[in-house]
């Protein structure tokens, strides 16, 4: 089980979808954006909220888009600006061509408005879904992928079942060669002393106490004394005092493998391994930080219960308890509540990792099944101006 | 079958696997058993020996918090006897 059926992209990467994208680099251009994908059978527009009005993320927005754009689940990609946005058109295309996809951008301002935008656009889409069509699935190692892990609507037994079977799928993953992205920095403070000791030297457990401390600073500017009790009422209600017993929980995901590298939000690590990403706790906003890193696959972990998928990533849901899975079957794609009553994590680990494999090689999630894949959130730090 | 777990035996306190009425049995995944001296809800977390005021709360067998008063084997413990203190 070291392979699975993917598509080769011209960069040497992965693909385990084979999207064509319509990338809206300003919200302004979202209706034309969805449009031209609404015209196309097939293909996904990601609609977002930003793109200007904002000074500090304007670099931020850019890498995070140029990193949707580029992802090996993206088989080819079409660009659409305003024109007088902060985030360019032709510097997040120029961005996404490097991988060697096929790509091209419209600004409506040039263009001459948006009914010219999206009759051009469309024909275009249409020339990259033929391309895309003509792809086929061939055997790809599993080092090539990188799964990114995600909890949402955590309850005591996420850190019991749920995130150590991902663990152990984690240090699988690491094993045979590939990445493992662990993220939503909140979700990590009180656990910067295991973190780092964890880290494959001085340097990186460094930056791994680095994105600790500032996301407790973030939390306790925003919430002051209440920053070592935050968590989501839900949480709380489900049996978790504290930020620590929440995250000591959370990090369960990352596995034991040493933490090989630390990135920033949407930026795609150099290495391969236990990576760290610098991304909030926020679910949909860590999700957008992970496809744009490179990220072909997420794993989902949940207690409370959450549909959410992302539009160019497959996402597979990991139910902490039976009673969960039971309640929200639509949605959940593994019990992780056999735990509970005597099966062993590495048995919940195998389903993961089998399950992983079909996804990989194109069986869909519940998530995609449900069409669970709403707009894309970008994490802002600044009001806009 | 238990209805308590017990994560990592440096732990002193366990998660409840359904809600716990008082004077009924925790059953630890650990083998021992005792009566809750108070309603446990289900997923939440049951002191499974005497902890002192003052003393660490250790689940995953790292501290997660410290009693703020006398916990009794078979008390409820959350945000009202958890304190947690800055870094």
């Amino acid at each position: 089980m070291d392979t699975f059926e993917g598509f080769m992209r011209p960069d040497g990467s992965a693909g385990i979808r084979n999207h064509v994208a319509v990338i809206p680099t300003v919200s302004c251009a979202n209706g034309v954006a969805a449009n031209i994908a609404r015209a196309v059978p097939g293909a996904v527009p990601l609609l977002h909220a930003h793109g200007c009005g904002r000074a500090i993320e304007v670099g931020l927005h850019a890498r995070t888009l140029a990193g949707l754009g580029a992802n090996p689940n993206v088989a080819a990609a079409l660009v659409v600006g305003l024109g007088c946005e902060t985030v360019q058109a032709a510097a997040v295309a120029a961005e996404i061509a490097k991988t060697g996809k096929p790509c091209a951008h419209l600004v409506i301002q040039e263009q001459g408005g948006s009914r010219r935008t999206t009759e051009e656009g469309i024909g275009i889409v249409r020339g990259f879904m033929d391309e895309a069509s003509a792809m086929k699935r061939r055997p790809c190692p599993l080092s090539l992928v990188s799964i990114g892990l995600e909890c949402g609507g955590s309850d005591a037994f996420s850190g019991v079942t749920a995130n150590p079977a991902v663990g152990l799928v984690s240090d699988w993953l690491v094993s045979k060669g590939g990445t493992v992205i662990l993220t939503e920095s909140t979700e990590m403070i009180g656990t910067a002393h295991i973190l780092s000791r964890r880290a494959r030297n001085a340097d990186v457990a460094a930056q791994v106490e680095g994105v600790v401390s500032r996301a407790y600073g973030r939390t306790k500017d925003i919430l002051g004394e209440l920053a070592t009790y935050v968590i989501a009422p839900g949480n709380m209600d489900g049996g978790l005092s504290s930020i620590r017993e929440k995250s000591l929980g959370c990090i369960e995901k990352g596995g034991r493998s040493s933490v090989v590298e630390v990135v920033d939000y949407g930026q795609a690590p150099k290495e391969k391994g236990l990576v760290i990403m610098d991304a909030p706790g926020y679910d949909t906003e860590s999700m957008a930080s992970l496809a744009a890193a490179g990220c072909q696959l997420i794993i989902f972990t949940t207690g409370r219960g959450t549909p959410v998928g992302f539009p160019i990533l497959p996402v597979i849901k990991v139910a902490s308890t039976s009673r969960l899975y039971s309640l929200m079957k639509d949605d959940m794609d593994i019990n992780a509540g056999i735990v509970l009553d005597g099966s062993s994590l590495e048995e919940v680990a195998g389903n993961i990792r089998a399950l992983a494999v079909e996804v990989m090689s194109g069986a869909r999630t519940k998530a995609e099944e449900n069409g669970q894949d709403g707009i894309v959130c970008l994490a802002a730090m600044t009001p806009a101006f | 079958m238990h209805n308590v777990v017990v994560i990592n035996p440096e732990d002193n306190v366990g998660v409840a696997l359904a809600d716990i009425a008082r004077g009924q049995e925790a059953r630890l995944s650990t083998g021992l058993a005792f009566p809750v001296v108070e309603d446990i809800p289900y997923s939440h977390k049951v002191a499974i020996r005497d902890i002192g005021s003052g003393e660490a709360i250790r689940k995953y067998g790292e501290e997660i918090g410290f009693a703020r008063a006398d916990i009794r084997q078979g008390g409820w413990v959350h945000t009202h006897n958890l304190e947690i203190r800055e870094e």
